[in-house]
């Protein structure tokens, strides 16, 4: 700072750093949003591709369902109930591996997103909050996909038979349709009011109590009966036992899980489209 | 066209108890740079917010190439570009990726490749934004605020933090973006990127506009006599002869002396009786004057006569 006189205070830009042509024509102002597809799908394509690459969510989502599979499949540590292991097992992993993704993965991602201020950025471009929740489900959708195929590979190698029919084929994908909007709702409900560490801690920690409490690895049947009312009303034990009813026993869930899936998306909603920061 | 970019007029700004802007105006001509100059804390993010509709003002008016911030937020969105701060990536996005995604949501963006080559971020377009330098993170957020081609960009202390290369790449394309007609509205807390970049500096301080008009205009009627001596200057003495509204100051020079400064309030300016009155009362005292000269303020100088605070970074 030598150059104390100012004697050039006019500010002349284009003698400083000169401006070519082409550059003109670079930044001139063009303005207009895309449709809306062309940024849902590239939302969604930019979300799905930073939770496969995410190496911690990759071992939630997918390496410990597998384990969890395999492990108690071929071992008899643990009691599974009655019938081949695999097909006692497979429906309660399921449940597991879509909340993984639904909840504790969605709510990690979109806490810290929040937190280093993604969301707000994201607000001042012309992708609509709807196209970001869309984006959002839609990888979500995406990620649990590929951990179904996965999974339903694997249980089929270990020689799954599940009782699938058109109609338990279909009741299926309800209670998993319903099941990710309740998680869901529950982890934007958590996201958007926590901070980014309360709800890595909380969401790893719901996922653990889950793993033990909604039916995962064993039924509820064999906790004490008080017990076993209080976690049918969890959304992962509602998802576990419907699929563990469809898949395993071949025969309809009853109304009662999808009305608790039911119940849990629109609390959970409801709070969570209040109660929402954004920044 | 004929609408200002940003119009604010007596925006009132509060946090709880705290009021963080109370009643600043400044206009924001179109094509044009505008520079809101100010210690952290004065009020610059604020008023930024509000004008990206990011925050809701409590007070005064905000018109965005005339239209509300907030009601008018969707017909805006594609038409202003915003560099926030810090942030505002997912850490584990690569830089390309990231670009290429804002240049998505526009119906004729700016190729995102051209952009990365010329903010030197071609190398590190793999690479995910949280294992970028503070710099390149910065670079990159500017790439976005403009991969849209909008009419008007904010950018929120875009230098801030930055090594002289970076910084040079970013006024570059500062002076591009005003070559090509769009109006750009950016905070700083550096004199010397205002008086570089800006048509229009607004000095802000304490949350409301303490002067404001072009570089020259702000420094022009601002100058000053200084010279150095050899021995001490009684400055009490110089000050009480000099004519109402003059003061002096003294400061060490490099080279160990004393350099005196004397500046006058007066708004007419400082005039040849005043450096005559100088010279006049240093023949008086049997001083020579060494390296005496009359220059121009720098925006520093005005700055801190204005606010009477130091700049804080």
């Amino acid at each position: 700072m030598t150059e104390h006189t100012s004697s050039t205070s006019i500010p002349t830009p284009a003698s400083d750093g000169v401006s070519p042509p082409d550059d003109i024509a670079l930044f001139t102002p063009a303005p207009g949003a895309a449709p809306l597809w062309r940024m849902v799908a590239a939302q969604a394509g930019l979300e799905l591709r930073v939770m496969l690459r995410h190496g911690e969510q990759f071992l939630l989502t997918m390496v410990i369902p597998v384990l969890l599979l395999v492990g108690f499949s071929l071992t008899t540590v643990l009691d599974v109930g009655e019938g081949p292991r695999v097909d006692a097992l497979t429906p309660g992993v399921l449940a597991l591996a879509i909340m993984s993704t639904s909840f504790t993965g969605l709510a990690i991602g979109t806490g810290f997103e929040r937190r280093y201020g993604v969301l707000k950025r994201l607000g001042a471009t012309p992708l609509s909050r709807f196209g970001l929740l869309a984006a959002k489900t839609l990888a979500v959708l995406a990620v649990q996909g590929i951990q179904i195929a996965v999974l339903c590979a694997v249980a089929l190698a270990l020689g799954w038979s599940p009782a699938l029919g058109a109609g338990t084929a279909a009741a299926s994908l309800l209670l998993v349709l319903l099941a990710t909007a309740a998680f869901s709702s529950l982890a934007l409900l958590m996201a958007g009011t926590l901070r980014a560490e309360a709800t890595l801690a909380g969401a790893n920690l719901v996922y653990v109590l889950m793993l033990g409490l909604g039916g995962v690895l064993f039924p509820t049947s064999s906790f004490p009966g008080p017990v076993e009312s209080a976690v049918a009303l969890l959304p992962i034990t509602a998802l576990s036992s419907g699929l563990r009813t469809a898949l395993a026993d071949g025969s309809l869930p009853g109304l009662g899980v999808y009305a608790v899936l039911a119940v849990w998306v629109l609390v959970a909603g409801f709070l969570a489209s209040r109660l929402f920061r954004w920044d | 066209m004929d609408t200002a970019a940003v119009e604010v007029v007596d925006l009132v700004k509060r946090y709880g108890a705290t009021t963080a802007v109370t009643g600043l105006s400044f206009t924001a001509r179109r094509g044009a740079v505008t520079a809101l100059l100010g210690p952290n804390g004065a009020g610059k993010t604020s008023t930024i917010e509000v004008c990206e509709g990011f925050r809701v003002r409590d007070g005064g008016k905000v018109r965005v190439l005339g239209l509300d911030p907030v009601a008018d937020a969707t017909a805006l969105k594609p038409r202003v570009g915003v560099m926030p701060q810090s942030g505002g990536v997912p850490t584990g996005a690569r830089a390309a990726e990231w670009l290429r995604l804002l240049a998505s949501f526009h119906s004729s963006p700016i190729e995102p490749r051209l952009l990365l080559e010329r903010l030197g971020l071609t190398s590190v377009s793999t690479t995910p934004f949280r294992r970028l330098s503070g710099g390149q993170q910065q670079r990159l957020s500017l790439a976005c605020a403009v991969v849209g081609r909008p009419e008007l960009v904010f950018l929120d202390e875009p230098t801030a933090g930055l090594d002289p290369q970076a910084r040079r790449a970013t006024w570059d394309l500062v002076t591009s973006l005003r070559a090509a007609g769009v109006a750009v509205i950016l905070s700083t807390h550096h004199m010397e990127e205002a008086e570089r970049l800006a048509d229009h500096v607004v000095v802000i301080d304490r949350g409301a506009v303490v002067a404001q008009g072009s570089p020259a205009a702000l420094t022009e009627d601002r100058r000053e006599v200084c010279f150095q001596a050899a021995v001490p200057v009684d400055t009490e003495a110089l000050g009480a002869a000099l004519p109402a509204g003059g003061r002096v100051s003294a400061a060490e020079a490099a080279d160990g002396r004393r350099e005196y400064v004397v500046t006058t309030d007066d708004p007419a300016g400082l005039g040849p009786e005043f450096l005559a009155t100088v010279t006049a009362w240093c023949a008086s005292a049997g001083l020579l004057a060494e390296d005496l000269r009359v220059r121009r303020r720098t925006l520093e100088d005005v700055f801190l006569e204005l606010t009477g605070r130091e700049l804080r970074d």
